[in-house]
């Protein structure tokens, strides 16, 4: 079955394949998926922390707005492609939270302080719609504004699912929910699993991305299984 | 959707982006709610001097309040003036889009606002 699900990878417009193996998944498991995202990154925490305040900023696949309370002195406006995420993600004061899709934001270029997206590029299929995420959010930045990007890596032999370097970074990930149905057969439980299409990052490649699309790098790294980049518009110091 | 995000959206279409017609967007036939939120003076403070004064007063004027100064307070002001502070946490942050349109003034689109939240996702078409 996953197997299926990748080879029609190349075979459907992008976009359809992402509906399918990313969106319409999410919108299915949004409150259980939302129950298990709580806990923000350290980086992302400390990128939050450290903003001046007043800064205005973009939270770009927001999910269940679990980093829009880290830092009470800025705003930001979460967007997510999943409705039922959003409405999660919109009771956080006093923050806002919007559907919108990364790669057609509905935001000025050039208006926002800083911008961050975590865990989110990886669920496009295709490099060159990942790599115009990442301008699209650069996009957004003023002149020295920072985004913080964050991606799962390849290398992560300790985890869980034991990817590494030599692996396949096309991968289906499996959610696995517990649904009770009145009419689920006798247990009144049936267990469902999804799976979600992911580019697993290799290491440079986040910063291969950046570069090519005209932004710099000011810092990156490798945390917890995910690698990571702070970057900005090229010429935006 | 708190009045406060209209001061940063605009128009999805790429093509709008280059056009000054494209923000703010005009809000069509909205719903308003009010909704009660914790006083943050500081916030206020902290976020005015990014907010587009002028974009603001349009936005106040379509929803149908009274006309904001036409200069936004100095931090001096808005620290001696609590009524006028409040009134600008309600403005910006307690009032609230439940339902309605947020139309883009240079194509046309029309955004739609539901349960306060409003999407901004483009038919295939204008991709």
């Amino acid at each position: 079955m996953a197997n299926n699900n990748l080879e029609e990878k190349g075979e459907i417009p992008a976009e359809t394949y992402e509906e399918e193996h990313v969106h319409t998944v999410y919108e299915q498991i949004a409150s259980h998926f939302s129950s298990t995202r709580y806990k923000p990154w350290p980086i992302v925490s400390t990128f939050l922390e450290n903003l001046a305040p007043g800064s205005i900023g973009l939270d770009v696949g927001c999910g269940n707005g679990k980093y829009l309370t880290v830092n009470r002195d800025v705003f930001i406006v979460g967007s997510d492609r999943s409705t039922n995420l959003v409405k999660i993600a919109a009771g956080h004061q006093p923050h806002a939270a919007i559907v919108a899709d990364t790669l057609a934001l509905p935001h000025q270029k050039g208006r926002f302080d800083f911008a961050i997206s975590i865990a989110v590029v990886h669920h496009l299929s295709t490099r060159d719609r990942r790599r115009e995420a990442v301008q699209c959010i650069l996009d957004t930045l003023r002149d020295g504004g920072k985004a913080l990007v964050y991606v799962w890596a390849l290398e992560q032999k300790n985890s869980r699912r034991g990817w590494d370097e030599g692996h396949e970074q096309d991968v289906m990930v499996p959610w696995v929910m517990k649904t009770s149905k009145k009419n689920a057969g006798e247990n009144g439980e049936t267990e469902k699993t999804f799976q979600r299409y992911y580019h697993l990052y290799r290491k440079g490649e986040l910063e291969e991305d950046v570069v090519n699309v005209g932004g710099e790098v000011i810092e990156s790294g490798y945390e917890k299984d995910n690698w990571w980049a702070i970057c900005r518009r090229s010429g935006g110091g | 959707m708190k009045v406060l995000t209209l001061n940063f959206l605009t128009c999805a279409v790429k093509a709008c982006k280059s056009s000054s017609a494209s923000f703010p967007l005009h809000p069509k036939d909205c719903e308003l709610v009010s909704d009660t939120i914790k006083p943050d003076p500081r916030l206020i403070h902290n976020i005015l001097p990014r907010v587009d004064w002028s974009a603001l007063s349009t936005t106040a004027l379509e929803l149908g309040f009274p006309a904001l100064p036409e200069q936004p307070p100095t931090k001096e002001q808005l620290e001696e003036d609590e009524k006028m502070m409040g009134e600008l946490h309600t403005l910006l942050l307690e009032t609230q889009i439940s339902e309605g349109k947020l139309v883009c003034g240079n194509c046309g689109h029309e955004y739609a606002v539901k349960e306060g939240i409003a999407n901004f996702l483009l038919p295939n078409h204008l991709v």
